[in-house]
């Protein structure tokens, strides 16, 4: 695995206050990233780290070869950004801003234009900036992120004002052009999207990475209980099944639904189990432990050590 | 080739905004007026007209052009970040003084358009109502014109040098105001004031030269107002042309340096500065 980003050891400070604090990681050519983490954790100060629009107080940070804190910006050709609430010069129209940074990194335009119709934006192309709404304006600012062939793609809370829709055909998008090689690092809110879709998680807490992989060796990680719902036949309102082991927590959920907290290396004994006892089991459901529950778990972990 | 697609943008914004057709009108109108009414006191005998006229505009430019300057300057780089394009802009493949000397060459080539087409309109006014036009006079309005051009890129400059500074918008307005009027109103007063006191006893020549070139707007003043014979008589400055050492090439250097100092220190403020 080649890396195209690398995160050395980095700190950065505002005062008093640590943005960032000691990170570290590697992103390799072709891989998904999800940076999660509340408002304040960190993710938009390591994205300005990549891009040098700040420097690290200490560490080191390498972006395409470059080193952004040095100001070297030869590899920026190949990296879209798409920042928090992107705004634009509102005088110009759609197609005159894309045309303005199509040419600033040297590409095709008409290449370039036509990304306003992948976004949905065509029919507004020809329209002044200062009229579109949020939803327009973000459509704008993935569009010219996906300028050229870009190796690295930053994008900071990329799906926020699109709707369903378009939201599909980004995802569509960015997991084409991992597909071919490009690094893809974005942070997001909207956790479930990211559940499927990121090969890798990266949660930051307070400027801190607290946990880095994909999402199975995450929950290996945690050990959360898996969940096993049971639709079980033939069970008074309140009563447990005998079957279930002493040890292991278990409620009943609306009248006829017994669900079991199941640690993950039991999972396969407890399903065992409950085929093989007397009551019959007319459904079954395995929830294994959501992003959102994940995240949760990490945050707790990391709240308590320091 | 970055410096030219964002100047290129520049511009684009600036007519897109009307900042070119607002500033044109402008300085087209006062040149207009002045150019007949300012004539009024002076009466159309033995006076070369477009003389009178070069007087009169300098010490309008004077005042104007510093202020459309520091307008469209002072926002230029704190209110980019302000806005938030400055950060999808950096994200680019473009040094950050490529930034600033693109948008320094649009707002420039912004002003002078401006300026050669409002005073343009004068002189071709002046040609078509038959007054007589002569080579020396023509000269000396070249110069102002173009000395008029170097007096607003100076306060661009400033105004870049404050706007990489200042922490919000408000700020950098506040303070472009303040440079303005100290600049073009209260430094020429205090300066009187001083040498009424003084009598001439302890500021020497060089000094009073010093003083003046420290003024962009002085320098601007000294290089048209006595830098043409023909002119000087006009503007009361024949006497002050006689007696000052300043070259017409030191006034310009002055001038060149009020552009290419701030303009420096823009760059680097710029440079350093986090977002």
């Amino acid at each position: 695995m080649t890396s195209t980003i690398r995160v050395t050891e980095v700190t950065k400070e505002y005062g008093p206050v640590k943005a960032v604090c000691g990170a570290s990681f590697e992103l390799g050519r072709g891989e998904l990233v999800a940076l999660i983490g509340h408002n304040g954790a960190g993710k938009t100060t390591l994205m300005k780290l990549m891009l040098g629009l700040i420097r690290p107080t200490s560490g080191s940070i390498e972006v395409l070869g470059d080193n952004p804190a040095a100001g070297e910006f030869a590899g920026r050709r190949q990296l879209g950004y798409l920042p928090e609430n992107v705004s634009f010069d509102s005088a110009l129209t759609g197609r005159e801003t894309q045309a303005f940074y199509a040419r600033l990194k040297r590409e095709p335009m008409t290449k370039a234009l036509n990304l306003l119709e992948t976004v949905g934006l065509g029919p507004a192309a020809r329209r002044r900036v200062g009229t579109y709404s949020k939803g327009m304006r973000q459509r704008l600012g993935l569009a010219q992120a996906l300028i050229g062939h870009p190796r690295v793609l930053l994008l900071d809370e990329p799906t926020t004002g699109l709707d369903p829709e378009l939201r599909q055909t980004f995802y569509e998008v960015i997991e084409q052009l991992a597909a071919d090689g490009a690094t893809v690092l974005l942070s997001s809110h909207a956790l479930t999207e990211l559940e499927e879709r990121a090969g890798r998680v990266i949660i930051m807490n307070r400027g801190i990475k607290v946990a880095d992989g994909s999402i199975d060796e995450l929950r290996r990680l945690a050990r959360l209980p898996t969940r096993i719902r049971l639709k079980v036949a033939g069970l008074a309102a309140s009563e447990m099944p005998a079957w279930v082991p002493t040890d292991t927590i278990c409620r009943r959920l609306n009248g006829h639904i017994v669900e079991i907290d199941a640690a993950p290396d039991r999972k396969i004994e407890l399903l065992h189990r409950a085929t093989a006892s007397g009551n019959s089991v007319e459904d079954v459901d395995v929830v294994p432990p959501s992003l959102d529950e994940l995240y949760a778990h990490f945050l707790r972990q990391s709240e308590r050590t320091s | 080739m970055n410096v030219l697609i964002i100047a290129a943008k520049e511009i684009h914004q600036a007519i897109r905004n009307r900042w070119v057709l607002a500033a044109t009108l402008l300085l087209a109108g006062l040149a207009l007026s002045l150019t007949f009414l300012g004539s009024a006191p002076t009466g159309n005998v033995g006076v070369r007209a477009l003389d009178v006229v070069v007087v009169s505009l300098s010490s309008l430019t004077i005042f104007l052009v510093p202020l459309i300057a520091l307008l469209i300057s002072h926002d230029a780089i704190v209110g980019d970040m302000e806005r938030g394009t400055m950060l999808l802009l950096l994200s680019y493949p473009v040094a950050r003084w490529q930034v600033l000397l693109g948008k320094f060459l649009g707002h420039l080539a912004v002003l002078a358009f401006a300026t050669c087409l409002g005073y343009g309109l004068a002189v071709g006014a002046l040609a078509a109502t038959g007054s007589r036009i002569d080579f020396d006079s023509l000269l000396a309005f070249a110069a102002m014109v173009g000395s008029s051009v170097l007096l607003g890129a100076a306060f661009v400059a400033i105004g870049y040098l404050v706007s990489a500074l200042a922490r919000d918008r408000g700020t950098a307005a506040g303070i472009c105001i303040g440079l303005w009027l100290l600049l073009v109103l209260i430094y020429d007063m205090a300066l009187l004031g001083v040498l009424a006191l003084d009598q001439g006893r302890s500021i020497s020549a060089t000094a009073l030269n010093a003083m003046l070139l420290l003024n962009p707007t002085d320098a601007y003043r000294l290089f048209n107002l006595t830098g043409f014979a023909n002119v000087s008589t006009f503007a009361g400055m024949a006497g002050l042309a006689q007696t000052t050492s300043l070259t017409m090439s030191v006034l310009l250097a002055a001038l060149l340096s009020w552009t290419l100092v701030p303009l420096g220190l823009a760059a680097l403020a710029f440079s350093r500065r986090e977002l």
